[in-house]
């Protein structure tokens, strides 16, 4: 390579401060992640600032505001058209507007504003000391069981950093869908991992499975996106470029005027497919796809029951957002090397999961490898690579957050002594004790199940569809299995639940706020919507489906 | 010097960083080798970025140490309160929630 050139690159003065040129930053369309981060950071100061006495009230206060502010912005900017004519690249090409992008983003929020809802729940706990309380430990950074965390339960102290953090989470969130070059997509990664790690950390029972669950959390995490920055790493080296259209181009060899300097590295296909298989494993690993599976069930376990259903809706949402846009904007040119991995992830992903589920007591496990299950469906719909196969993900991802906050939410409502009663001997009979309560566990698990008239089989039947008319027939054939013998395990609860006997010392159903009572009803209703009539949704959908490049 | 030759050094730090991950048990160990993993990277982005002759690669270096350092912020916050629960940093002990 020619050294000479490239040292005259550093060794040129630079353009003198008047011709500087400041980026261009399309605020107003950027206005949702700006609210949800502006309002993220009032909340750091809420904390520093404000009384402990008024916290909670201010935090809840800041947190459902902002999130639903960012909502309007998002439904204004939809229907502003930025979704369908005007979709383009705003921030200088950092980050992208369109369909995909806003339909994600809505989602998202909505995630966040019903897991704030499930976040502020204060009458499931027995009242501390004449303190109410919420899922969230009196005070973190005490050891669990020490004369401090007496001390601080006995003040009535609660987390309520957990807002801010989901706040910051959910930023994070809404700037991975919409990602356009692969630095702000290692960022938002990060952003929206780092709080949820903590929020892992911070259950007020079962402290020592919590810690162990944040543990694993981060250091498997942290573990995946330093592959994912591996791979970005290799993709620069290939394309000269991190931006998503120019490594779009040199992928299709379209690229126009070639660097000198860049001649040498650039098109270099072992960069290339290194890079991007690596990119793809980090993204695999936040939707719990099954090589990279391993964290899912102890995570979704040891997390307070609110931050599971959160994480567990909205992560999805965004990592495969971004796995999407991976896919179709980036590596099309690679699709003949990424669809047959991503067929065989797929694969062992329904079937791993559904099976393995089988075998569980606990009924946090169990929804985790139902979880896994259903990112396995959803693969089936990426795979497509059709402009149904977007659509059909796109809903499938809106119908199957409702009903995973709804389900977790109805999870904190059954509690003994020991706080929540999550093995699933002690659901035994709950359908006879309460009943209501059942048929709304019974409502979500037909949903998981897909079952007709639930959102769940809307939902499978797009993918499975779209999949079938991308040519992935036995894909469709493996799915249609799986979901029968993920069927059985979650029939199986709800035999259980109606048709055994209650146990006498079982547990008790709680009665909760209307903060959680909004959180399942939104999720019983969504369910119920989206399967009865789907066609508006799908519809909605489907304009949605066209990435801009 | 030939910069191809950082690259093969980048990759040989991030693969001792992986292999560590894989066969320590103590979480600062397993810590320490994941930031040998991202500064690998690091590595990768300014060689790379040399090859090309575009700042990009150093600009992203910068990125990556702010993300670490939050990283690092956040991880051993979280260590920490396991240590002081357990009196151990050993992941093998973690096992509360095996099958």
């Amino acid at each position: 390579m020619s050294t000479v050139a490239v040292h005259s690159l550093w060794t040129t003065a630079v353009d003198p401060i008047s011709k500087f040129q400041a980026p261009k930053i399309e605020y107003a369309q950027l206005s949702p992640t700006l609210i949800v981060i502006g309002a993220a950071l009032v909340g750091v100061l809420i904390e520093a600032f404000v009384p402990r006495k008024s916290r909670y009230h201010a935090q809840v206060f800041v947190s459902v505001v902002a999130l639903a502010a960012a909502f309007a912005a998002v439904v204004a900017l939809a229907s502003g058209g930025y979704g369908t004519t005007k979709a383009h690249i705003a921030a200088m090409g950092a980050l992208a507007v369109d369909g995909p992008a806003l339909f994600l983003q809505g989602t998202i929020l909505l995630a966040g504003l019903f897991g704030v809802f499930t976040f502020a729940e204060r009458r499931l706990d027995p009242a501390a000391h004449g303190n109410r309380v919420d899922s969230f430990a009196a005070q973190a950074a005490s050891v669990p069981g020490s004369d401090s965390e007496k001390a601080a339960v006995k003040a009535g102290f609660t987390t309520t950093e957990a807002f801010p953090l989901l706040l910051f989470a959910v930023g994070g969130m809404l700037v991975f869908p919409s990602a356009n070059d692969l630095l702000t997509l290692f960022v938002a990664l990060e952003v929206f991992s780092l709080p949820l790690y903590l929020l892992c950390a911070l259950a007020r029972r079962k402290r020592l499975m919590s810690q162990e669950a944040a543990v694993k959390y981060f250091l498997l995490g942290a573990f995946a996106s330093a592959f994912t920055l591996f791979g970005i790493a290799l993709l620069y080296g290939y394309a000269g470029s991190v931006s998503y259209a120019t490594i779009a181009q040199v992928v299709d060899g379209t690229v126009t005027n070639v660097d000198p300097a860049l001649a040498n590295t650039m098109g270099n296909d072992v960069l290339l497919l290194i890079g991007a298989a690596m990119i793809v494993m980090g993204l695999l690993f936040k939707v719990g796809a099954v090589p990279f599976h391993m964290w899912t069930p102890d995570v979704y376990q040891g997390a307070p029951t609110p931050v599971t259903g959160f994480m567990a809706a909205a992560t999805k949402v965004a990592a495969f957002g971004a796995l999407l846009r991976l896919l179709y904007v980036v590596l099309p040119g690679l699709r003949w090397d990424w669809r047959p991995v991503m067929w065989a992830v797929a694969i062992v992903t329904m079937l791993g999961g559904a099976i393995v589920a089988i075998t569980q007591t606990d009924i946090k496990r169990l929804l985790a490898y139902s979880s896994i299950a259903h990112a396995g469906f959803i693969l089936a719909g990426v795979i497509a690579t059709t402009r149904s196969g977007v659509s059909s993900v796109l809903f499938y991802l809106a119908a199957y957050s409702f009903v995973t906050i709804g389900a977790f939410a109805v999870v904190t409502l059954v509690r003994d002594a020991g706080g929540e009663a999550t093995h699933l001997s002690k659901w035994a009979g709950l359908g006879r004790r309460s009943p209501l309560v059942a048929a709304v566990f019974a409502v979500f698990l037909l949903a998981f199940a897909g079952i007709p008239l639930t959102s769940g089989f809307a939902g499978k039947f797009a993918v499975f569809k779209a999949a079938a008319e991308g040519g992935a027939i036995p894909l469709v054939v493996i799915g249609v299995i799986s979901s029968a013998v993920a069927a059985f395990f979650y029939i199986r609860v709800i035999v259980l639940m109606f048709f055994s006997e209650p146990n006498p010392e079982g547990p008790t159903v709680a009665v909760p706020s209307p903060l959680t009572l909004t959180a399942i009803g939104a999720g019983v209703a969504v369910t119920l919507v989206l399967g009865v009539a789907p066609q508006y949704f799908l519809n909605l959908a489907s304009q949605a489906s066209v990435f801009v490049r | 010097m030939n910069p191809v030759n950082y690259l093969y050094l980048s990759a040989l730090l991030f693969t001792i960083g992986a292999t560590g991950v894989l066969i320590r048990r103590n979480a600062i160990v397993l810590f320490m080798c994941i930031e040998l993993m991202l500064n690998a990277c690091n590595l990768a982005f300014v060689t790379f970025s040399r090859m090309h002759g575009s700042l990009d690669g150093q600009i992203i270096a910068f990125f990556t140490m702010v993300v670490a350092a939050a990283e690092v912020v956040v991880g051993l916050a979280i260590i920490v309160s396991l240590f002081r629960t357990r009196h151990s940093a050993s992941v093998d002990d973690a096992s509360l929630m095996k099958l």
